[in-house]
Order: structure tokens, then sequence, then C-alpha cells
């Protein structure tokens, strides 16, 4: 009998015990974010979207190379010797013409590997990341600046110029045994996708690349 | 017709029994001015003898509303539809505000936020929404359901739990009828809810809501008994199950509530009565008959759409039925408690509200406390420990009554 009481007593106890706490918790402020609004501060080192300086780049494709899913895709055009790229903001000498950078962040997996190979520091990782689409095709994000008739311009250039010292090669060969000069590089023009922003007047960003095999223009 | 509908009654000769006079309720119990003693009291016989009540002294009672429409429409059919949806006018926003309020109530209690964008502060409109979501969904009825007792049973649950809207008092001036029997009649009409929760789990041909449906049966038949006692005990001291009556007899200041006389053998009916309406609404922690972690959704597993929101509306309109009788026999319904200070129809209405709306908050703040009970424990809890409290309470009350007149 006594423990018939004492069992209803603990019953009734414990259950105030319980309302009490969350009687308690009813006014402590909730913990919740309201997201859309209120927004976390992401870490210092957060990795998110990709993004990359078209200004800085130099072409060198070593953050393609570095990337374990290749869901960044480069192509270059070298540039004939009249033409001054200009320098990126680390003072590198821009030697090659970019006319596509492709990343797939679809497919980017959020690594950060491309990060450190880069010479110029121009591909980083972003704290943005919200960039849902309706289509996938919208994730491939062009950062190439190069309009098609740039693009075409500078092959054409480049073609005219090979065609040129491989004659002037012929010649000296004829001459006399010279220094050889190989002028093959990476030749490859791709049409740019169809989102590229607006072509740019002046010089075209390419560069020289320090890795990149000694090609001299 | 209309004057003469809205004419006040003879002043003279209820003038004894305005509604703040409350020093001759005082003594419900009669025993000064009661040498027969019996339960009830001066006030009872005063009311037999003289006029019909203080209801009288409001103009717009429910004759009142019943002859005017009378005079409108000149069909006691319509007449009657209309004043039986009259209580919907409450119950409707009522389920729609309870269940915002429930999700306010357990996010909070879980430090979250509970839904904020819905209509713009605090998620306001959120129920709205939901309803008319639901309202638009397409029915569907499972193919091997019976398709007649699974279309019948939300009605049946829900005339089950409306019905008992018809005898609680609103406020002094609204009750939607004064039957000498309103408290049984309210006991009796919310047991069909458990037909219709037995129809709609059959009726699903789906084991969890078999399941779910005969547990509700179970415990809804095993808790009617210390709810019937908890209000026995009231009923032994009031001597009368008009409700309306019931009100009447404990105004005053909030000590004459039936609460806190007898003390503490109705106050432990209170609770008797409180913890058994729990299970009566199946609400945690009596609420194995939905228990979602185990059955689903139990009787209501099968249902979708619109007959949803009505088992749903039903389940909220149920839990209000169960906290308004609470209130008026325990707490004295729409009575001030403070006297005749801020009593009057209007207010009186706010304070039933208040009190019905406490009662629906420790609902919630239990549910989102307690975790559920096995059966095995809420037979234990139903049997062994409300039933023989309530007969102890009913006898310990009635031992009262005859010793101390």
């Amino acid at each position: 009998m006594g423990s018939y009481f004492r069992n209803v007593w603990d019953g009734v106890m414990t259950v105030l015990i319980g309302m009490k706490v969350t009687w308690k918790h009813l006014f402590v402020p909730a913990v919740t974010i309201q997201y859309p609004d209120v927004k976390l501060t992401l870490p210092d080192r957060a990795r998110n979207r990709l993004y990359v300086n078209m200004d800085d780049c130099i072409g060198c494709d070593q953050c393609s190379m570095a990337c374990p899913v290749d869901c960044i895709t480069i192509e270059t055009i070298k540039s004939t010797p009249d033409v001054d790229l200009g320098l990126t903001s680390v003072g590198t000498k821009k030697r090659l013409y970019v006319p596509r950078f492709d990343i797939d962040i679809a497919k980017c997996c959020y690594c950060g590997l491309c990060v450190p190979p880069c010479p110029t520091d121009c591909i980083v990782m972003t704290d943005v990341y919200e960039f849902s689409e309706y289509e996938r095709q919208n994730l491939i994000y062009s950062f190439a600046t190069m309009s098609p008739e740039q693009i075409d311009q500078a092959k054409t250039k480049l073609t005219a110029y090979e065609k040129e010292q491989a004659a002037k090669k012929a010649a000296s060969a004829a001459a006399k045994p010279a220094a050889p000069k190989p002028a093959a590089a990476a030749v490859s023009a791709g049409a740019k996708p169809p989102g590229a922003p607006a072509p740019k007047p002046e010089p075209l960003p390419g560069d020289g690349s320090p890795k990149v095999p000694e090609t001299k223009p | 017709m209309l004057g003469e509908v809205l004419r006040k009654p003879d002043k003279g000769k209820s003038s004894g029994v305005l509604f703040g006079d409350h020093e001759r309720y005082v003594d419900w119990d009669g025993r000064s001015e009661d040498p027969q003693g019996s339960p009830g009291g001066a006030l009872r016989r005063e009311l037999e003898a003289g006029h019909s009540s203080p209801i009288t002294e409001y103009t717009i009672t429910q004759t009142a509303m019943k002859e005017l429409l009378l005079g409108i429409f000149e069909n006691p059919v319509i007449v009657y539809t209309l004043l039986a949806l009259v209580p919907l006018i409450f119950v409707i926003p009522f389920a729609l505000f309870a269940v915002w309020w429930e999700r306010k109530i357990s996010a909070h209690m879980q430090d979250r936020l509970g839904p904020m964008r819905t209509g713009g502060w605090h998620g306001w409109a959120q129920t709205i929404a939901d309803i008319l979501k639901l309202i638009q969904k397409e029915d569907i009825i499972p193919s091997a359901a019976d398709r007649r007792l699974f279309k019948l049973a939300p009605y049946i649950v829900f005339a089950g739990s409306y019905a008992a809207y018809a005898a609680i008092p609103f406020s002094a001036a609204y009750i939607g009828s004064e039957i000498n029997i309103g408290l049984f009649y309210v006991i009796a009409i919310s047991s069909i809810v458990v037909v219709g929760l037995l129809m709609a789990g059959w009726a699903s041909n789906n084991k969890w809501s078999l399941f779910g449906a005969m547990r509700s049966a179970a415990q809804i038949v095993s808790y009617e008994i210390p709810i019937a006692l908890g209000l026995l005990a009231v009923v032994m001291v009031a001597g009368t199950f008009d409700l309306q009556e019931i009100n009447r007899m404990q105004s005053g200041w909030f000590w004459n509530w039936f609460m806190f006389q007898k003390f503490p053998f109705l106050f432990l009916a209170m609770i008797v009565y409180f913890v058994a309406s729990l299970a009566e609404v199946n609400r945690t922690p009596f609420d194995i008959p939905e228990a979602e972690s185990e059955l689903v959704g139990g009787y209501h597993t099968e249902y979708g759409g619109m007959r949803f929101a009505l088992l749903f509306l039903s389940e909220y309109a149920n839990m209000f039925a169960v906290s308004a009788v609470a209130s008026t026999v325990f707490l004295g319904g729409w009575n001030s408690p403070f006297g005749s200070f801020l009593s009057g129809p209007v207010l009186g209405f706010f304070w039933f509200l208040a009190k019905g709306m406490a009662f629906i908050f420790v609902q919630m703040w239990l549910r989102w406390t307690l975790p559920r009970l096995r059966v095995d424990q809420l037979m234990y809890v139903g049997w062994k420990v409300l039933i023989p409290f309530g007969f102890v309470i009913v006898f310990g009350v009635g031992i009262w009554t005859l010793a101390v007149r």
C-alpha cells in the first residue's frame, strides 16, 4: 500500500518536474536561424563556389591538372611576340590567350586542391553557397572574357606567325643549321560558350606560364 | 415583434438575483438558510420559486435569438439549423488557432520558432494555408476500404464532439440549450466519438488504423469512469446537472469556485477529471490511439484532404469541449474571478474562454513534456489510480455533505 502511494506520488511529482523543465524552455530564446533572412557567418577558410579572376590568369592549366574530378576545362592560344598581354597583379607576364575557362560547378567537390597550385592566386574559393539552378547546364560557369571574334583574330594571327616562323626556319635551315624554334604549343580554340561576357576592346588576357615548357613566341 | 423580443424582463421581479449580487450565493450549499440541507440549497429553491434565472436579465438570450430568427424566417427547421451552427462560429476559428498555438508552444518548448513565415507575424496564417490546402486535395479512398463507413466516420466523429457544444454555457447570455441534464448530456454525447473512431479504423482496412481504433475504444471506455466520478463529486455538491446553474452557484469571488470547495476533494476531482479527459481526447501522454511513432497515425492513417481535416477539427473541438466542461464545473465558467468586477455577458465569454484556454494550454504543455504511456501503464493509471481516487473523492464528498449540515 505504501509503495502504491509512493508510486502515485512519484508519478505526480516527476510530471511536475518535467513540466517545470518545459516551462523554463518556453522562455529560452530559440536557437533557430531564420535562414534566408539571417545567415550564419561561415568560417574564414570555408570552401564554396569557385571564382576565377581572369585578369590574373596566365592559362597555365595547373588548376585543371590538380582537379580530382576534372571539372575545370582550359584552352589557351599562344600570343605572338608583338602583342603585349600585360602583367598579372603579382607581376607575372601573360603570354597566352585564354579563350575558354569553364568550371562545371556541378562536378566540383569543393576539395580546394585547385587553389594552391595557382601561381598568380587567381582561382579562389568564395563564401557563396547559394547557386542552385533549374538547368544543370547553367552550373557550367565560363570565366573566359574573349569574344568569338577576338578568338578568331588571335588564332589567325598565331597561324600567320607560325607560317612566317616556319618560312624563316626553312630559310635559315637552308642557309645553315640554326637554332631551332619549336612553335607547337597548345593551339586549341574551342568555341566560346554562349554565356560569355562582353568582349574587351583592349589586349586580351592570355599569358606566358612560368612552368609551361619554355616556348618562346 | 422585435421590440417585444428585446424587451427587458420585469425588473422588479428579478432584482434580487442580479448578476453581480453574489452575496446570496456565497452560502450556496445552504448551511445557514437551508433547514432541509438539500445539496444546492438556497439558491436552487430560490431559482425554482422565483423567476427562471439571471439569464433573463440580458436581452439577447438564446430564446430571444430564436424568436428573432423565427420572426425572420418563419420556418422552425431553418431557425434551429441556424441556431445549431452558432457554436461553429467559435469552433472552427478555435481549431485553426489552437493548431497554430500548439505548434508555437511545442516549438518554443523545444527552443525552436515554429511557423514563422506564412502571413507575416509569427506565421499566424499557417493553419489557414494548411486548411486551404487540405480542402483542395483529392479525396482518396483506399480501394480495399469499406467505402460507406469510411466516408461516414469523420462526420460521426465530428458530430459527437460538436454535439457537446449544445450544452456548454459560453456566457451567461448564451448556451445552446439549457437542459437540466446538461453535464450528463455532455458526457454521454461525447462518447459517440468512439463509435466514429472505431468506424474509421475498421473501414480503413489497415492494420495500423484498426490498432489505433481498438486502443482508442479501450482507452475511452476505461477513462469515461474517472471522468464521470470526477464530475459526480461536483454534481453531489451542486445538486444539479444543469451547467448554467452550476455556473451561477460559483459566482462571486474565485474562492467560490467548486475547485476550492470541500477542499481537497473537489480539487482532487478536478485533477482526476483533467487527467482522464486527456485520455478521452487522445492527447499525450495517452495518445496511444494515434501514436505517430508506432501506428503511423492510428485511426486516421488512411484519411487525407477534407476528411482528415474534419477528423483533426473534431479532435481540437473535443479538446475544447472537455476543457470547457472543466472550466465550467471547477473554475466557475463565465464567472469573473473578482466577484462582480469585470463581469457581464461579454466579459463572461472572455472569462469562459480564458479558463478554457488555460486548460488547453496545460494539455499542450503536458503533451510536449511527457512521453507516451504503454498500454498496460495506461490501464494501470486508469483503473488502479484514477478510479480508486475517484471513488474516494465521491465517498469523501458524500460523507462531508451528510456530516456537515
